[in-house]
């Protein structure tokens, strides 16, 4: 159990955004390439419209606690998710924000901030929901934690039979969130 | 199967009783642990199983009941308020010697408490929830590989003995995804249920299913044979890790998803030159009572940590018996004490120093 090894992401933002979704992806991947993983969602009265998050553990060894106190990685959707989880980001940490639903600039100057106008990159796209794959390209870029490969592959575990048409268009938004500068 | 999955805990514990062979699940939807009728409600009809949701918890153990009386193997499960409203049938499917396997995904209580993840519900679990002389064979697996595991030998053990099992795990282990191997598995012997109420054809006398007995003799006989079969397991059903405990100053005791908690703990104070291991039960009751006692000899004292104002902490006293010191720090309610809350209690106990 080596903690300062594990990659401890917390995602956050508004339920419908896709933030678990994200996270499992994450996760699989992970697993996929032989880690330790956990993922754990909020289950509170969370719903569409509400806040949501979950948090995801990679790592080389067993992971202990799988709730996260100081995430290595912060990735917000929404404004509520970056007033209530700035704070915690683990000093030299990464903090990646959405700034086409973030209206305020980070204030912390000890971690790496990353702006990426996920959503409005989706939308641009024709798929407003995929905002989360397009934010989470660009972590896969700035990370190099997991490959684009292995994200690809536990993507096509996770889309059900019948919906393939999604796959393509999740990889898409993947690769728009990868490629931008 | 050996393929290694991500599963959710409450989808993994589903699973496993499918393929332990449990082919009938009655429930009642009550959060943390919906993913368990869900799941089952899908999957059941697959395997020629049932699936019922009840019109209560009340109902739904009363239908368990049932098909354990008939020899089948049978689970239900809920989260604490629920549990509570099982005990009246969980006391008579104990005074009736059956099998069955009970989960509880606990949430904070007392009354209808909250829906976050809590270890409370340790005194129902293992000290008789129900009324009369019974026990449970309570299971608490810390991640959902081992709540995989346990709920398979689960049916066995139920079985074995026939008597409830139950698996204690609490919201955060039913709703985390971690990796699962559902591996193949040695079943255990199981005698045949010579004593199911399945239809005697005419060929036998007919079986009776009873936890009734007028006669205080024949009821305390019946007592004392229970009991016998309860000090057998004591025995042999023990389980139990010990984490670095030779050579320590203080050992943290905790089980369940807090046993996760407190042995990233274990590290920090590690790091930071406290002598200090850990013991976690991996079966509640029957309780490590010898190993705890075995390590008292040694270690210098022992703290208890739950998500709860102190339950399991009166076992560990038990077991320590006076010859070390005990602390206890829990946090409740929903509230999960973090590493740093328990490295602190570390400290507190060594008075600052490094014992």
């Amino acid at each position: 159990m080596n903690l300062s090894k594990a990659q401890e992401v917390i995602i956050a933002g508004f339920g419908g955004q896709g933030v678990m979704f994200a996270g499992k992806l994450i996760a699989s991947a992970g697993m996929l390439d032989e880690k330790e993983v956990s993922w754990l969602p909020s289950y509170g009265p969370e719903m569409r419209g509400g806040t949501a998050n979950c948090h995801v553990i990679v790592s080389d060894e067993l992971v202990g606690s799988p709730i996260i106190v100081n995430p290595t990685t912060l990735i917000v959707l929404n404004r509520p998710s970056l007033d209530k989880f700035e704070n915690t980001v683990l000093p030299g940490g990464i903090l990646m924000v959405d700034t086409s639903l973030v209206d305020r600039k980070v204030s912390r100057t000890d971690i790496k901030v990353v702006e990426i106008s996920a959503t409005q990159l989706a939308l641009d796209m024709g798929e407003r929901k995929l905002g989360n794959m397009v934010i989470l390209g660009k972590w896969i870029r700035e990370t190099g934690l997991v490959s684009m490969e292995t994200v690809q592959k536990a993507l096509k575990k996770a889309v059900p039979a019948g919906k393939e048409k999604l796959i393509e268009l999740n990889i898409k938004a993947l690769e728009i969130g990868y490629n931008y500068n | 199967m050996s393929e290694k999955l991500l599963m959710k805990g409450n989808e993994a514990i589903s699973e496993a009783a499918i393929q332990a062979g449990c082919r009938y699940f009655f429930g009642y939807p009550i959060t943390p642990q919906n993913e368990i009728p869900a799941y089952m409600s899908k999957r059941m009809p697959k395997v020629n199983g049932l699936y019922l949701q009840a019109e209560s918890e009340v109902s739904a153990i009363n239908m368990v009941y049932g098909a354990a009386g008939a020899g089948a193997r049978v689970m239900t499960s809920s989260s604490s308020p629920g549990i509570s409203l099982k005990q009246e049938g969980i006391s008579y499917i104990a005074g009736s010697e059956l099998p069955c396997v009970i989960v509880n995904i606990v949430r904070g209580g007392p009354g209808l408490g909250g829906i976050q993840p809590a270890q409370s519900d340790y005194f129902q679990s293992v000290k008789g929830g129900g009324h009369g002389d019974y026990k449970l064979v309570v299971l608490v697996p810390s991640s959902v590989q081992e709540a995989v595991d346990m709920t398979i030998e689960a049916f066995d053990i139920a079985d074995m003995y026939r008597m409830p099992v139950m698996i204690l795990g609490d919201g955060l282990l039913g709703q985390m995804m971690e990796p699962v191997v559902f591996k193949s598995y040695e079943p255990r012997q199981i005698l045949e249920k010579t004593w199911g109420t399945t239809g005697t054809e005419g060929k036998r006398k007919p079986n009776i299913i009873n936890s009734l007995y007028i006669d205080p003799k024949d009821l305390e006989d019946k007592n004392i044979e229970r009991f016998e079969r309860y000090k057998y397991i004591e025995k042999n059903e023990v389980q139990v890790e010990v984490v670095d405990c030779e050579d320590v100053d203080i050992v943290l005791i905790a089980y369940g998803t807090m046993a996760r908690v407190v042995k990233s703990a274990m590290k920090i104070a590690r790091e930071q030159g406290y002598k200090v291991g850990v013991i976690r039960p991996l079966t509640v009751w029957p309780f490590p009572t010898e190993a705890i006692c075995k390590v008292a000899r040694t270690a210098k004292a022992f703290l208890t940590i739950e998500m709860s104002m102190g339950q399991m902490v009166e076992d560990v006293k038990l077991a320590v018996n006076g010859q070390k010191p005990v602390y206890f720090y829990g946090r409740t309610g929903g509230m999960v004490p973090t590493p740093n809350d328990i490295v602190e209690e570390i400290k507190k106990i060594s008075g600052g120093e490094k014992l």
